[in-house]
């Protein structure tokens, strides 16, 4: 391990925790504003510093800190019955995991330090003869026998760089010319643990969070506290299987369980909800009962157990709580993302840039210098996890909560055997897809790209939708019924008599 | 002996109507489409409402309480304003130079049902117009934390010099004493509308347009 490498490591750290730490602090902004504006509240909003005499209120930005200073000055208090070292570890054992999970998530493709400026193709071979106005780059030629046409430094069937035989879309993206020339400093993958066991190394911390909650419900001396941890733990166990089989079926897909490779097959073909939506339904369902979350929040339950396992901790240690529960809604959306929403991908934006193509009709291509090409993709890989969670909220300012049977029914009874069903159906699909010849196969890829472009006019209408309606010029209609009107006519009353 | 609740519910011995189960189709029992229903609820009224917040277009809480959006009043940055007979707290009205109108009857005092007005009467100085004609109050306390805000003393009145139309409810204070206000305070209030007058068009003796009756000088 070189220096560089560490500092690598340490600049990734620094971007995944950060970037996590302060979304989860903006969550629960988010949380209060968001279930304000469904509820046709205002919110909160009044928190506010002065600033050479300017008040600033940023919207009620400011709550996070507020409460962060709260916390860390309200007494810290631990029952004179509880265990007191079980009753301090729970607190980091339940925020530690969701903070670590991410180690493994791709937040771009491969950086390739030596070609910030150039064009990167997907293979890792540099265009240096490119410039913005020209879409083009002289592409050699195709001498394979049935090779169609060169796309992205790759001829379609196979291609021949440099003397070796590549063969498309598989094993050879993500990595850089740095790989091969000495004295360079490298292809830099982005994530921060860079290794095989993927998905596993996810599921084994995501459950470490039972062990948070469950030792903080036994370890305050409180029946509640106690009965909340049962609850978190038989909840959390039970949504762990529906939650590991439903991916089942996406790793089968994908042929990988690492993350970054699932997030390059996406890039190549469709985002992982297209080929596995019944398993994104299971696996987001399943997530948003692991963050504990109406309407899964049974372990909290405050109508009949106070508020679970959190009864007996105040202070900084209940903060730890309450931020590893946000920081889940964020790790948890992270992994939908990466596993499902195409993680870093949009459509048609390749390593090289942008190519509208479906099938082998190219409609549109420019070619993008690389360090703007992984600008890109961070910005839609945390876009989409802010999108994410925003839509996270609104499940869980929309429904009620379960019974704790009908959680129990729901777990057991519904989810694990779609997911089972899910996981004999992709088995049935691919094996009867690798029967078809290569025609229907080449088919069934223009029909990726149709989604593909399906996908990027929807995101498109999306954000049009957002900016013109927020920002057109059109006058709400203000329904008035009979009391706004006998209203109305009392307060002008009372305009005139303040006026006169 | 009571017996132990076991075996079937005996629906042959009781009487009454069966409540039948709810008939739940397969589209609510599988909960997707009964959740994106709700969704798309919540997800409406929380476009509507962030645009209008976004926008500066939320209908107001004063002229549009019922509006659909946000009508919350935020209160000590809007203030709802009061009826016109709203009664606030009290003001002590002033004569043309300043002086309180109140001549110390103690009227108020006496209709008081609280009994929290104090009121100690004093003789104007001799060199006075009003030296042996009419008192005024030394000291005018109300205590506001006793008082019931009934009117009574309002209604007492014979020159008008109490009145009720400040438009401004008690404050909450730290500590009792301050809530126990004296004449300056009570003489500093003004009207809804800004006045300090009174609103009784009789004039009293320094007022400018005073003039029918003169005391004969020197006479007590």
């Amino acid at each position: 391990m070189t220096l560089s490498s560490i500092i690598w490591t340490v600049v990734k750290i620094l971007i995944v925790v950060g970037f996590i730490v302060n979304l989860s602090a903006i969550l629960t902004w988010m949380e209060r504003r968001q279930s304000a504006m469904m509820q046709d509240r205002v919110g909160p909003n009044r928190a506010e510093i002065t600033v050479f005499g300017y008040k600033i209120r940023l919207f009620g930005l400011l709550y996070p800190i507020a409460d962060a200073v709260k916390m860390f000055t309200k007494e810290d208090f631990i029952p004179p019955n509880a265990d007191k070292v079980l009753h301090s570890l729970a607190p980091m054992l339940s925020l530690f995991p969701p903070l670590v999970v991410l180690g493994v998530v791709p937040f771009t493709d491969t950086l390739c330090l030596d070609n910030l400026h150039e064009v990167v193709q997907k293979n890792g071979v540099v265009a240096s003869n490119w410039h913005f106005f020209s879409s083009w780059i002289e592409q050699p030629s195709c001498s394979l026998p049935g090779a169609k046409n060169f796309i992205d430094g790759c001829c379609v069937i196979g291609c021949q760089t440099a003397g070796v035989v590549h063969q498309p879309w598989a094993e050879h993206f993500g990595t850089c010319p740095a790989n091969v020339a000495p004295g360079m400093i490298g292809a830099i993958h982005m994530q921060v643990i860079d290794f095989n066991p993927g998905v596993l190394y996810v599921f084994a911390l995501a459950g470490m969070g039972i062990v948070g909650a469950s030792i903080a419900g036994w370890s305050s001396d409180n029946k509640f506290s106690l009965m909340g941890g049962l609850r978190a733990a038989s909840q959390l166990v039970s949504y762990e299987v529906a939650m590991g089989l439903s991916i089942v079926g996406a790793i089968m897909v994908y042929g990988t369980i690492r993350l970054d490779e699932m997030t390059r097959w996406q890039g190549d073909h469709v985002w992982g909800v297209f080929v596995q939506p019944l398993a994104f339904i299971l696996f987001l369902t399943a997530a948003i009962a692991e963050t504990k979350r109406a309407p899964f929040d049974l372990p909290e339950g405050e109508s009949e157990i106070v508020a679970g396992y959190l009864v007996e901790y105040s202070g900084m240690k209940f903060g730890m709580f309450y931020m590893g529960e946000f920081i889940e809604i964020a790790t948890s959306s992270a992994l939908l993302v990466a596993i499902f929403l195409g993680g870093y991908n949009m459509p048609f934006l390749h390593r090289d840039g942008i190519t509208i193509a479906v099938g082998d009709a190219v409609v549109w291509k420019q070619h993008i210098p690389h360090i703007l090409v992984i600008l890109m993709q961070a910005g839609a890989f945390f876009g989409k996890i802010f999108v994410l969670c925003w839509f996270q909220m609104f499940v869980r300012w929309t429904l009620p909560r379960f019974r704790y049977d009908q959680l129990m029914k729901l777990g057991w009874r519904m989810l694990l055997p779609a997911a089972l069903a899910n996981i004999f159906l992709t088995g049935v699909i691919l094996i009867a897809f690798d029967r078809t010849g290569t025609e229907f196969q080449e088919r069934m890829g223009v029909v990726g790209d149709f989604v593909n472009l399906a996908t990027a006019i929807a995101i498109t209408f999306v954000q049009l939708w957002i900016v013109i309606g927020f920002f057109g010029s059109t006058q709400p209609a203000i329904r008035r019924n009979a009391f706004n009107k006998r209203a109305r006519s009392a307060g002008e009353i009372v305009e005139k008599a303040l006026a006169s | 002996m009571p017996q132990p609740l076991v075996g079937s519910f005996p629906y042959d011995k009781v009487k009454g109507t069966a409540v039948p189960k709810p008939t739940r189709t397969a589209s609510e029992q599988g909960y997707v489409s009964e959740i994106t229903k709700g969704i798309a609820v919540t997800m409406t009224h929380f476009f509507k409402n962030t645009r209008a917040m976004v926008r500066g277009e939320r209908p107001d809480p004063v002229v549009d309480p019922m509006s659909e959006g946000i009508t919350t009043l935020e209160y000590p940055d809007q203030k709802r304003p009061y009826p016109e007979r709203f009664r606030g707290v009290h003001r002590l009205t002033h004569r043309d130079d300043g002086s309180p109108r109140c001549v110390a009857c103690l009227c108020c005092s006496t209709a008081c049902p609280a009994q929290c007005i104090y009121i100690e009467a004093g003789e104007y100085g001799g060199k006075d117009k009003r030296h042996g004609y009419e008192r005024y109050p030394v000291k005018f306390v109300i205590d506001e934390l006793r008082c019931i805000f009934c009117g009574y003393c309002v209604e007492a009145c014979p020159c008008d010099a109490i009145r009720m139309d400040t438009g401004v409810h008690p404050v909450p204070y730290d500590s009792r004493d301050q809530f126990i206000y004296g004449k300056n305070m009570l003489l500093a209030m003004a009207s809804q509308a800004g006045k300090q007058k009174h609103e009784n068009p009789r004039a009293e003796p320094p007022d400018a347009d005073y003039g029918p009756i003169e005391r004969l000088a020197g006479h007590h």
